[in-house]
């Protein structure tokens, strides 16, 4: 399942699989260790604080602040259809990073570091198999809204 | 611990070679740095390779090599560090010296990037960070320092000029090197003129994909001696650290906390400051990672690159002359041969032997090879006693 994760896949199998799952279906999860609390993003199965093995998903708001950015105009094998396009790392505000595509209310032009910014789940609606990702959109847009 | 010298080094001249396989192209490499060393193989106890496999159709590559240069049944193995996997096999070599099994090794950096399809390149560019949470989204390489520069920018006010004038150094130098890929002077205006690669990284910001191999002789202080060996060049301080895959776990992304880590154990084990570098070579596989090794090792402050390359800080007559080879931007980056590359061209300045790009009198300096985005970082000081 957790090859529906991002337009190309590498990595089909993982202990935090679920987190497609609970992409396609509107969610954005990290995890919480069930040793010692911890929390990570992106979230992970193994536990670097306690070397527990347990873990529970946890939801995430989404709301950032954009660290850094870059526009791609030279794509790797995969996406050559789609450049340019634009990433950004984003500090979550429940902790953690991720890195995604800068979505339709975030044009490029006025990206700037500092930027508040939503992660919304979405879904590849041009591919024919299953394949979800999130972007960076403007705050308060929704699941529903994009 | 035993010192550890350089008596000898070679290499081929950097760019594509349709001409030769890589165990060909390693053998130019032994070939010159036993010439240069003026030693027979008979003396070469064992053998280390860094290369990255994943360019070669021929898997295994050290088993190859190891036959072509007709050095069976001495050891040899891989190294592998990304980027910076000369530099692995050079402290292999370090370390087994030092350690007291072997008095003389030899490291061979080497790699043929050139044999892929332009498919395959595209394929490999898009596995270069984290596969899990990265990859999916098409970033690459570029990508990933595209966004360091942006934070640099951001934090520091540095510029597109600032970036350009490393490429400018780098070319001034890299036309006199007869080893270099690119031996052309270029100005900021063209630099700054070319296409886009992942903004605000263009053309004339990024290194080329080259082949090439490069080779050093290492041996043991009393071997060096028995030897008669009397124009060595000591590997006197040695760091390596290493740094988080994902970008997502980087705290900083205006530097390299592998290098500063790598930097301050070599300085240590030296006994000397970052004033105390006569003449670098550093990792410049994007215009921005030289003005972040500027900061990282110490030559200026956080933040002050951009302004250290306008004052020409990095050029001879500066106060750290950085890249006098080209670096990897003119020279070419055939990743698994920079790391030994690097410390040939530090060898042949602390000698003396460089011509029109030689530091005048140098006897202390540096090599600095980063893996991946900083994942690894080797920080060598090498002393001409
Ligand atoms: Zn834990």
């Amino acid at each position: 399942m957790f090859a529906w994760f991002g337009l190309v896949s590498f990595c089909p199998h993982t202990k935090v699989a679920g987190f497609a799952q609970h992409l396609k279906d509107g969610r954005l999860m990290g995890s919480r260790c069930d040793a010692c609390g911890r929390v990570s993003f992106p979230p992970r199965a193994d536990c670097p604080d306690c070397r527990g093995a347990e873990f529970t998903f946890t939801e995430y708001g989404g709301a950032g602040t954009v660290v850094t950015y870059t526009r791609i105009a030279a794509a790797p094998a995969g996406f050559e259809g789609r450049t340019p396009f634009t990433i950004g790392v984003v500090d979550l505000d429940e902790g953690g990073r991720l890195l995604a595509w800068c979505g339709e209310t975030l044009p490029e032009a006025g990206l700037q570091i500092g930027q508040r910014v939503q992660v919304v789940p979405r879904l590849f609606e041009d591919c024919e198999e299953i394949k979800v990702h999130y972007t960076l959109e403007a705050p308060g847009t929704t699941w529903a809204k994009v | 611990m035993a010192r550890v010298g350089i008596i000898g080094c070679g290499q081929t001249a950097f760019g594509r070679r349709s001409d030769a396989t890589v165990q060909e192209l390693a053998f130019e490499a032994w070939r010159a740095a036993l010439a240069d060393a003026g030693v027979e193989p008979d003396v070469v106890e064992a053998t280390v390779v860094g290369s990255v496999p994943e360019y070669h159709k021929q898997r295994s590559l050290p088993g190859v090599i190891q036959e072509y240069l007709n050095l069976n049944p001495r050891p040899v193995w891989l190294t592998e560090a990304a980027c910076a996997s000369g530099s692995a096999a050079l402290r292999t070599a370090w370390l087994e010296i030092a350690a007291g099994v072997h008095d003389v090794v030899a490291v061979i950096g080497c790699q043929k990037m050139t044999e892929l399809e332009t498919a395959e390149i595209l394929a490999l560019m898009g596995r270069v960070g984290d596969v899990q949470w990265e990859s999916g989204f098409g970033t690459t390489f570029p990508g990933y320092y595209a966004m360091f520069a942006r934070r640099h920018m951001h934090e520091f006010g540095t510029t597109s000029d600032q970036l350009a004038a490393v490429a400018v150094k780098n070319h001034h130098y890299g036309a006199a090197n007869p080893k270099a890929m690119f031996r052309k002077e270029i100005t900021v205006a063209k630099a700054r003129a070319s296409e886009e690669v992942s903004a605000p990284l263009s053309v004339y910001d990024c290194c080329a994909n080259a082949d090439g191999a490069a080779c050093v002789i290492l041996a043991g202080e009393r071997a060096a001696r028995a030897m008669g060996k009397d124009r060595v060049v000591w590997l006197d301080g040695m760091g390596c650290a290493s740094d988080s895959m994902s970008v997502l776990r980087r705290t900083d992304l205006t530097g390299l906390p592998s290098a500063r880590a790598a930097a301050a154990q070599a300085y240590a084990m030296a006994g000397v400051t970052a004033k105390d570098i006569q003449v670098a070579d550093v990792h410049d596989c994007f215009t921005i990672a030289e003005i972040m090794a500027y900061e990282d090792l110490g030559f200026c402050g956080r933040g002050e690159g951009g302004p250290f390359i306008d004052a020409r800080g990095s050029y001879i007559g500066g106060a750290h002359p950085v890249n006098l080879d080209g670096g990897l931007k003119a020279k070419g980056h055939p990743i698994g041969a920079t790391g030994v590359s690097m410390t040939c061209e530090i060898v042949s300045q602390l000698r003396g032997e460089c011509g029109p790009r030689q530091v005048p009198g140098a006897s202390v300096g540096l090599t600095h090879n980063v893996g991946g985005i900083g994942q690894y970082c080797f920080v060598n000081v090498l002393r001409r006693d």
